[in-house]
């Protein structure tokens, strides 16, 4: 009998064995509540980032306190940044750019939701007229400026022509220094609602229909619907959108430049287009100060509005 | 077990990011040396105007020719400060092209010379070439810079017709251009044409009246590097600034000045839209391209200022030059250095004045103009002769504010007036000064 069971017993013993560090292996897993991957796993994009992202931050940190041209930094202290908010540039472009961020992010939000509850609700051809609203998105920002820098051309644009065949005298949508600004914000929402009413119309399609359901039983209103339905509902995508949108309105360059290059004179420059022409101009140093200006005023600005616009979200 | 087919797994992704990295590594790194492996080949990049481009491609057919065997490839960059960006951005990055061309003058010493350049003053054209071109070509006491191309003035270029029939005669004051100006207006044509579409060529009134400032305040070039004398409390040196608001407030411009470009500016003047247009000489040799056959209805004189007796001509002795980067070497750095030489053979001046007509002297002393030069080119060469033509400042001083073409723009559009441009400009050219470190800006 004790033989009997000791023969089982010792069988089992040499047969558990090379099982054994498989649950010795998962208790320290759950001890140190690891993930699946082991941590050299982040190694090589770790080294990415590093080389490629933190290395590059911290030394424009560096270089912004001197005077530089390629090839020797001179350390000069705050005179950078004293420069950097002195110039008369600059006050234009730090209000431009406020304008043109907040100008384009409210239209977005305005129209892309507008065209979501359009292309949500029951209509003809609503794929073709999705894919048609989107299609800006995926054209080249440059090719958009370089277009519509030629549509609005105020002598020979097609735009003035057709607002002079009926009798109106256009204006000039990128000479006129009042004007340029916002000519520019509106070519930029053309391009971009496209990609706001993609995520509105995720926002809206996932709201569920038992709400309206109810609401319509209860004698509401479609307006009654939307105010107090649909808006509150598609909050989070609100947010999305004017994160994304405000961010990309504070360090838009490349439709500016594209446009009028800052013009004319110094009328339609944004802080991403006056470091630009800094670099441009050689002043390494002073750019590279306007570079961490604008990253702390995009973070100062884009940091709590997230936190506020989020702050429901998940109580 | 789990565990171990984990680590089998990642073995091979960690091999082929590694892999991607080292092959992304030697890709970047042999993309500058790539271009051409043979030492018969030479790279060149030109700027991408019509006429450098033509003149270019006739300097390189001759080449070859007289040359068999050797191929030469043109690349193309963009002007203005877009090309300035180029330009400086691949030199410091070692990736040049064998031969470019880039302005010389103020811009010369912005691009670091000593550290990035070739110096040529062992070539043997070195001694028997223009001297304002060579003193503006050389830095520290080097010559860096081959000539190409011609001198020219900057200045106003005119329709001949309408001067004719408004029994016009060429302005030597600021007044008299005024009242022609008036004249012409009153006879329903453009007296001034503007294009601040393209913002480079709003800077004439203010670089091209540098001739009269020097006559009357001899020694501004060397106090304004001094930074002692300044453009906005400078009566003569603010007398450019004010020039543009004048004709703008005096209702002379062209209706779309605020959009027009260059090539705009030249079909206006040459075939008689517009009266007179502030611009280089050397812009002229597009007259071909732009309005064929009319470029013998436009002529040219200097830009007028207060004293008729002292009028002269701001020229600029060759905008560019040829240079050759540190980075090419070895066969390469003879035939570039070949290359250049042949440019300032008589060959080399024809061949080059084949693609662009020569709108002013060559800068070889070696080459002769054609006696069917342009009257742009015969206007400009009386200046020389004359001795009434003097560098623009840029050629005086190594600091040219960048923003200048933007400020003049602002001013000639009204959005500032003349004494805030001029202040504005004033401390743009601080900030050059203070980068190039130079003494007396701290």
């Amino acid at each position: 009998m004790a033989s009997n069971l000791s023969t089982p017993d010792a069988t089992r013993v040499s047969s558990s064995r090379p099982a054994r560090p498989t649950p010795g292996r998962k208790n320290r897993g759950t001890k140190k509540n690891k993930g699946p991957y082991p941590y050299w796993f982040y190694l090589v994009p770790g080294v990415i980032y590093g080389l490629f992202f933190l290395a590059p931050t911290f030394s424009s940190f560096y270089y912004s306190f001197t005077r530089w041209d390629l090839f020797t930094a001179t350390w000069i202290g705050l005179d950078n940044y004293e420069q950097f908010f002195a110039e008369q540039a600059l006050v234009i472009g730090l209000r431009n750019t406020l304008i043109y961020a907040v100008m384009t992010s409210g239209l977005k939000v305005v129209l892309g939701m507008a065209l979501a509850v359009l292309l949500t609700s029951r209509i003809i051809a609503r794929g073709y007229l999705r894919s048609v609203i989107f299609f800006p998105v995926l054209v080249s920002t440059i090719g958009v400026g370089l277009t519509f820098t030629v549509l609005m051309n105020p002598e020979k644009g097609l735009i003035n022509n057709a607002l002079g065949a009926v009798g109106v005298a256009g204006p000039g949508w990128l000479t006129n220094p009042h004007l340029a600004i916002f000519s520019v914000g509106l070519v930029d929402v053309w391009k971009g609602v496209g990609l706001a009413t993609v995520i509105y119309i995720a926002g809206l399609v996932s709201i569920p229909q038992d709400y309206y359901e109810a609401a319509r039983v209860d004698g509401a209103s479609s307006w009654d619907m939307f105010r107090h339905i649909t808006l509150p509902l598609a909050k989070p995508a609100t947010a999305s959108v004017i994160i994304l949108s405000l961010i990309g309105g504070l360090r838009s360059f490349d439709l500016i430049w594209s446009m009028t290059k800052g013009g004319p004179g110094f009328a339609s420059d944004v802080i991403a287009s006056v470091i630009y022409k800094q670099y441009q101009a050689g002043f390494f140093g002073l750019s590279t100060a306007g570079s961490v200006v604008l990253f702390v005023l995009v973070t100062a600005i884009v940091v709590p509005l997230t936190w506020w616009l989020n702050r429901g979200e998940t109580a | 077990m789990r565990s171990h087919s984990t680590r089998l797994r990642v073995a091979p992704l960690v091999a082929v990011a590694t892999a991607a990295l080292a092959l992304s590594g030697c890709s970047a790194g042999s993309l500058g040396g790539s271009s051409g492996s043979d030492d018969k080949t030479l790279t060149f990049l030109s700027p991408n105007d019509d006429a450098s481009v033509a003149s270019g491609k006739a300097l390189i057919a001759a080449f070859e020719k007289a040359n068999p065997g050797v191929t030469v490839k043109m690349e193309q960059r963009p002007g203005g400060s877009d090309g300035d960006n180029i330009i400086k951005t691949r030199l410091s990055t070692g990736d040049m092209d064998d031969v470019f061309v880039y302005n010389n003058g103020s811009l010369l010493q912005a691009i670091k010379p000593a550290t990035n350049l070739v110096p040529l003053d062992d070539q043997s054209w070195a001694g028997n070439i223009d001297k304002l071109f060579a003193d503006s070509s050389t830095v520290d006491g080097k010559l860096y810079g081959g000539p190409v191309g011609t001198a020219f003035g900057g200045g106003v270029l005119y329709n001949i017709p309408i001067y004719k029939m408004l029994h016009l005669q060429v302005p030597k004051t600021w007044d008299e251009f005024m009242s022609n100006s008036a004249a012409i207006k009153k006879a329903g044509k453009v007296p001034i044409e503007q294009t601040y579409g393209e913002t480079w060529t709003s800077q004439l009134f203010v670089l091209g009246d540098y001739h009269n400032v020097a006559a009357q305040v001899p020694d501004f070039a060397s106090q304004y590097t001094a930074g002692k004398d300044k453009y906005a409390s400078t009566p003569a040196a603010l007398a450019g600034f004010e020039h543009l608001q004048q004709v703008k407030e005096a209702g002379y411009l062209n209706k779309d000045y605020a959009s027009a470009t260059l090539n705009d500016g030249l079909k206006a003047v040459a075939d008689g839209t517009a009266a007179q247009y502030p611009q280089l000489g050397g812009s002229a040799a597009a007259f071909d391209q732009v309005a064929p056959g009319k470029g013998d209805d436009v002529g040219f004189f200097a830009l007028p200022g207060d004293d008729a007796a002292s009028n002269g001509m701001t020229v600029w002795p060759g905008t560019s030059a040829l240079y050759i980067p540190k980075t090419t070497e070895g066969d390469k750095l003879d035939l570039a250095k070949k290359f250049i030489a042949f440019a300032t053979t008589q060959k080399g001046c024809e061949a080059y004045a084949e693609g662009s007509p020569p709108q002013g002297p060559f800068l070889s002393n070696d080459c002769k103009l054609p006696s069917d030069v342009s009257q742009v080119a015969k206007d400009t060469q009386a200046y020389f002769s004359a001795g009434k033509a003097s560098p623009a400042l840029e050629f005086l001083s190594p600091i040219k504010g960048p923003n200048l073409e933007q400020i003049c723009v602002q001013v000639g559009t009204g959005q500032v007036n003349a004494e805030k441009g001029a202040q504005l400009y004033d401390d743009d050219v601080e900030k050059q000064a203070q980068q190039l470190g130079l003494p007396g800006w701290s």
